[in-house]
């Protein structure tokens, strides 16, 4: 069966976890915007600006890793807006949210334009190179397959277990659970809501371009419009898929990229051809609502998720 | 800082403040075309000048309305009830799949064939929607991330249908279906002024959708829900079933969005028909408090925007985005402004 | 008891709202080693002080100072820093939380790494010893009852070193007995040195616990008194500033079962209680007290009286027969008129009309609509009735309804449900929160309602509220209903028993 010669073959899994690695990324963004209690919708038009903002920075001269920096910080700048208008404000989350995307995207559109207003097909850089990993990478099957991604990658991963020990093991997370649970126990405690959603919504932002830089600087070149492509909206199913744990959203990331994997290759063989390479597309989006129904009544959505807090309201 | 309830706004909160959240866009599209290197009073007045300097251009800017004001209606209506169809692009796109089926592959006269069109247009615009619908009211299902995830799934499928069985044979290759005949097209309002009928419906729509919504039972089940469903609830009003015509009514106004411009203006299908109407719908409805009558209003104005910025960067170094970016911005100014006349910042 | 030390002192405390004076010139002290009860209507400026004293509020002018040192205006954490725990009437914990996680929320830097756990736990064990107050510090808090959330809030406070502890109205969610066990904690701290402030507005708790009863009415200190020279008469005197009559109805008479539940059953949802063979006649001319602490099952009931929920098994019966398709439609049909415990978040739609509210449960009928076009004048006409006939304080029938004190638009669904003429009323809660003037009232219109031979159904924790105006009472307790208790044939204590739920073992 072609299927099983596809999931035994190292370059299939090496894949996985390639075209995993932006939704971790921006995944683990938005499950700390939500834990915190804020659901964050520009994270469409975040991971776009923040394909642009890599790419463009590292085009312009700067190196691969201050370029992810650039990423994470205009990712939490648009954060900021975002924070500013529904924390302190209480804003709708979804309305701001679809605002800020809106915005986010057609602010890198337009800065695209700006620096390169004539050229037909964009410019390349040099992206993030394979990295073995000495002895990991040698192992068969195992080594090909998960020790030769680029250094984003290995990132990626290390965000989950970050966030998942930041979350579970700190202060800091306790704080940043309970504002997404009930608020006026962190304010109880002299601690400011306002502060720790913020800053939630910033960092996850940040997380969130990182994840669209990923797409310019490691799986690609160069920045086309629409590569990010309904990526942010299916991280926003996994958040839930994951039922708001890390390792659970990372395993649903993962999955979900094996799909993905699965049905680029599955065009490719003879009965694939006769299938409309529509329905292979269509299959992320398919699985992402299916994701959202199967988890729709067993996940525990933290309590305060789009509830803004009014301090001292009754 | 706390926000304190301000009992009685004055006119001047009521007014001045959406002016200013209208002057905060002007301020930044100046600061936009400046980064472009240009005279922003040139730019701005090349905009007016491109929305409704001219005939041609004032019929241009209201033809790009009429999709949004059936686009800006449709979220208007669903989020009254505060349902977040986000889907009005893959309902746009629904209606516009039945315009050309019947208009082109059952051969029927275009008396017959305009209104049938219609008809099944907003139908399958509002079962597009119920599905969504039916996942949150049933499961719990959050209907933002399905409906979005919906428009890229139609997207798919009408490309899908538009190099397989709708291909147009002369298209010379490219994924179009075939044009609709003559007489299955809206007409013209005036003879010689290019504006369809399309407008005239958008119209017609607007008041409908505002005499249901103070006039009638179902306007106000749909407020009620909108605003607090478990009172809603406790009143006896089934919130589901309201929610369900919610979604009818909303699914098949977007739809008209994908008949009116198929029927009106292009006269065939392709897969650039909406460049985003369904999202700008979005702004449309929010910039018009979600008022009716307002969406025509901020339907011409958004589509003034984009008109102006297109026919203006064909004559300046200003890339058309700076329309989207200055929509996007008038938005998030807008609910802000919004709140502020209802609301005073006070510290402590 | 004078030459003690000085605690806590606040001074000149004065905050408006508007036009409102939320507190004006509040001043009073607190002494080690002593209760002092802060007593006072809902309204009359207790929770307005407190914001302050936590930083949540600044205060216009006043100094608040704790172990003689002033705080900082509008920091939150001055307080806490300083020594001073507050257990919220409303619980402040988070429910996806452990007990030790809230416990140690917020006492180690943000930034900090490694939460301590271990240290923490041996600590959390010992102060639960010390003070008799027994939780599991691994367990969810979520799963907690409410009076094990008590605990923990305590423990919380306690966990911080708090010397100075505030609890505000911490009885409401205890049955007497588990109030009778918090008095003890309390006694048990005050021994070890603590100084307490307890907010209350039941006087008999008062007098029981206090040492010194500081009064506030409108804002203001209208007195302050050793708890020894002064008995409950004069302290609700100075409460409401004038001896109050409250309702003492003459007996009612009981006519025809309205309505019946006959072994219903409803299943448990999360930590909502549901009903366990519940067994209940309601009669004509009669008022059915329902007491019990809040969570036993109250809800379930109310929710099934008034058509949110149907019965999973046993027998629902209006009038005799037995009602199919039960849902609120259908109670409003049945003459059921309703008043639910929640007036903002059930009872009324906030940024919609008086007119618009007004009929909210009979929009759709004639003459309000016809073929499903509204007649807003007429439903206006009605809105401008119930206005008149209540005598309901608003702009007109036109402004929204969240403008409104909670009197007056509790007004608003009290007339909304009469007017409708019902046959059965539930009222669930029906005078929470209320001022004096507005709560008389509200009883009035349902003792009014009883003589005109509605069958009423009165839900409250309050079990004074009960035992005055019920011709019957049940006790319910994790879902069982007592028998029925004939007026006065019962003592606080025996009903205590009861919401205990020890009556029921009794009784079997």
């Amino acid at each position: 069966m072609e299927i099983f010669d596809i999931l035994l073959s190292a370059s299939f899994w090496a894949a996985v976890l390639r075209i995993a690695s932006p939704l971790i990324l921006a995944t683990m963004g938005e499950l700390i915007c939500e834990r915190a209690g804020v659901l964050n919708l520009g994270i469409e038009g975040i991971m776009v600006f923040g394909a642009f903002a890599g790419w463009m920075a590292v085009y312009a001269g700067l190196g691969l890793w201050p370029g992810v920096l650039v990423a994470f910080a205009a990712g939490a700048m648009f954060g900021l807006v975002h924070a500013t208008l529904t924390v302190p404000f209480g804003l709708s989350q979804h309305v701001v949210g679809l605002g800020i995307t809106l915005l986010a995207t057609s602010s890198a559109y337009y800065a695209y334009r700006l620096a390169l207003p004539q050229v037909t097909s964009p410019p390349r850089i040099t992206p993030f190179q394979p990295l073995e990993i000495p002895v990991l990478s040698d192992i068969p099957f195992l080594g090909p397959a998960l020790f030769s991604q680029t250094p984003l990658t290995y990132l990626a991963f290390a965000s989950v277990a970050v966030v998942a020990l930041v979350l579970f093991r700190t202060p800091l997370g306790l704080a940043l659970r309970a504002a997404g649970e009930n608020p006026s126990a962190v304010e109880a405690q002299g601690l400011s809501v306002t502060a720790i959603r913020m800053g939630a919504v910033m960092v996850g932002s940040g997380l969130m371009a990182v994840g669209g830089a990923f797409l310019t600087m490691s799986a690609f070149d160069s920045f086309f419009f629409e590569m990010v492509n309904g990526r942010g909206w299916i991280c926003i199913a996994l958040v839930v898929f994951g039922a708001w744990m890390p390792g659970k959203a990372l395993l649903g990331a993962v999955l979900f990229a094996a799909f993905d994997a699965l049905q680029i290759r599955m065009q490719q063989t003879p009965l694939g051809a006769e299938i409309p390479y529509q329905v292979f597309l269509m299959v992320p989006y398919v699985l992402s609502i299916l994701a959202l129904v199967l988890m729709s009544r067993r996940a525990e959505v933290p309590a305060a998720l789009m509830v803004p807090y009014n301090r001292g309201e009754r | 800082m706390r926000l304190e309830p301000v009992a009685d706004p004055g006119l001047v909160r009521l007014i001045g403040l959406p002016a200013l959240a209208l002057a905060g866009m002007v301020g930044v599209a100046s600061v936009l075309a400046m980064l472009a290197g240009a005279n922003p009073f040139a730019v701005l007045g090349l905009i007016v000048q491109g929305a409704a300097g001219s005939k041609f251009a004032a019929l241009e800017t209201l033809n790009r309305a009429t999709p949004l004001i059936f686009t800006g209606l449709a979220v208007a209506v669903a989020f009254r009830a505060k349902l977040w169809n986000i889907g009005a692009e893959a309902q746009l796109y629904a209606g516009a799949l039945m315009t050309v089926l019947i208009g082109t592959q059952l051969g029927l006269p275009g008396t017959l064939a305009l209104p049938l069109m219609a008809g099944a247009a907003i139908l399958t615009g509002g079962l597009v929607l119920l599905g969504p619908v039916l996942l949150k009211v049933r499961l719990g299902v959050d209907e933002v991330v399905t409906t979005l995830l919906f428009n890229f799934i139609m997207l798919l499928f009408v490309s899908m249908l538009l190099e397989g069985p709708l291909k147009d044979p002369m298209g010379m290759g490219w994924p179009k279906s075939e044009a609709l005949p003559r007489d299955a097209r809206l007409p013209r309002i005036v003879d010689g002024l290019r504006l369809h009928w399309g407008f005239g419906l958008a119209l017609i729509s607007a008041v409908l959708v505002w005499v249901i919504q103070v006039r009638t039972t179902l306007g106000y089940e749909i407020r009620a829900v909108g605003q607090n469903p478990q009172a809603a609830r406790f009143a006896g009003i089934p919130v589901g079933r309201v929610m369900v015509k919610t979604a009818l009514l909303s699914g098949g106004l977007a739809a008209m969005a994908g008949f009116s411009e198929v029927a009106g203006l292009k006269g065939s299908l392709t897969l650039d028909l909406s460049p985003g109407f369904g999202y700008t719908g979005i702004v449309v409805a929010m910039l018009a408090l979600l008022h009716p009558l307002g969406v025509v209003v901020s339907a011409i104005f958004v589509a003034g925007v984009f008109v102006g910025a297109n026919s203006m960067s064909r004559a300046a170094e200003v890339p058309t985005y700076i329309a989207d970016i200055s929509v996007a911005t008038a938005l998030l100014f807008m609910v802000l402004a919004i709140l502020l006349t209802r609301f005073r910042v006070v510290r402590g | 008891m004078g030459t003690r030390e000085v605690v806590l002192r606040l001074e000149g405390i004065t905050k408006r709202f508007g036009k409102l004076a939320a507190n004006d010139d509040v001043g009073f002290a607190l002494h080690r080693g002593e209760v002092l009860a802060l007593l006072g209507e809902n309204g009359a400026g207790k929770t307005t002080l407190m914001n302050i004293l936590f930083g949540h509020y600044t205060a216009d002018a006043g100094i608040v100072e704790v172990f003689g040192k002033a705080l900082p205006p509008g920091a939150p954490g001055a307080a806490l820093a300083a020594g001073v725990g507050m257990v919220h009437q409303h619980f402040t914990l988070a429910g996806n939380l452990t007990v030790l996680e809230n416990i140690l929320l917020g006492t180690r830097p943000l930034f900090g790494l490694g939460l301590g756990r271990a240290a923490a736990r041996a600590r959390v064990e010992q102060l639960s010893r010390d003070f008799g107050l027994s939780v599991h510090p691994d367990a969810k808090v979520r799963s907690l009852s409410v009076g094990e959330r008590q605990r923990v809030e305590i423990l919380k406070a306690l966990y911080r070193e708090a010397r100075i502890l505030i609890l505000d109205e911490p009885t409401a969610v205890l049955t007497p007995q588990e109030s009778d066990a918090l008095f003890a904690t309390l006694k048990k701290a005050v021994a070890l040195g603590l100084s307490i402030i307890f907010i209350s507005h039941k006087l008999h708790e008062v007098m029981a616990v206090s040492d010194r009863v500081v009064v506030l009415r409108h804002g203001k200190v209208a007195g302050e008194v050793a708890t020894a020279d002064t008995d409950r008469h004069r302290l609700a005197e100075l409460m409401v500033g004038a001896e109050v009559a409250l309702p003492h109805p003459a007996p009612g008479r009981a006519g025809e079962t309205l309505m019946e539940l006959r072994d219903v059953s409803t299943p448990s949802e999360g930590n909502r209680t549901g009903l366990r063979r519940v067994s209940l006649a309601l009669r004509a001319g009669q008022i059915t007290g329902l007491a019990g602490v809040s969570g036993n099952g109250q809800g379930a009931l109310a929710d099934l009286v008034s058509g949110l929920i149907a019965p999973a098994s046993g027998a629902l019966l209006v009038a005799g027969a037995a009602v199919g398709g039960w849902n609120p439609r259908a109670a409003l049909d049945a003459g059921v008129g309703r008043i639910p415990e929640d007036r903002h978040a059930t009872g009324s739609i906030a940024d919609f009309t008086l007119t618009e509210n007004a009929v909210l449960e009979g929009y759709a009928r004639a003459p309000f609509a016809r073929a499903g076009w509204m007649d807003w004048r007429r439903a206006r006409g009605h809105a401008e009735a119930i206005i008149a006939k209540y005598d309901i304080r608003c702009p007109g029938p036109e402004a929204r309804i969240r403008l409104l004190s909670g009197g007056n638009m509790q007004k608003l669904i009290l007339g909304r449900a009469l007017e409708a003429g019902p046959k059965i009323i539930l009222a669930n809660q029906p005078v929470r929160g209320l001022d004096i003037g507005a709560l008389t009232y509200v009883q009035e219109c349902l003792i009014a309602a009883r003589d005109a031979g509605a069958a009423v159904l009165l839900i409250s924790e309050d079990l004074d509220e009960i035992r005055v105006l019920s011709d019957v009472i049940h006790v319910i307790s994790a879902g069982r209903l007592s028998p029925p208790f004939a007026r006065g044939s019962k003592t606080v204590a025996e009903l205590g028993v009861w919401m205990a739920g020890q009556g029921f073992a009794d009784a079997a």
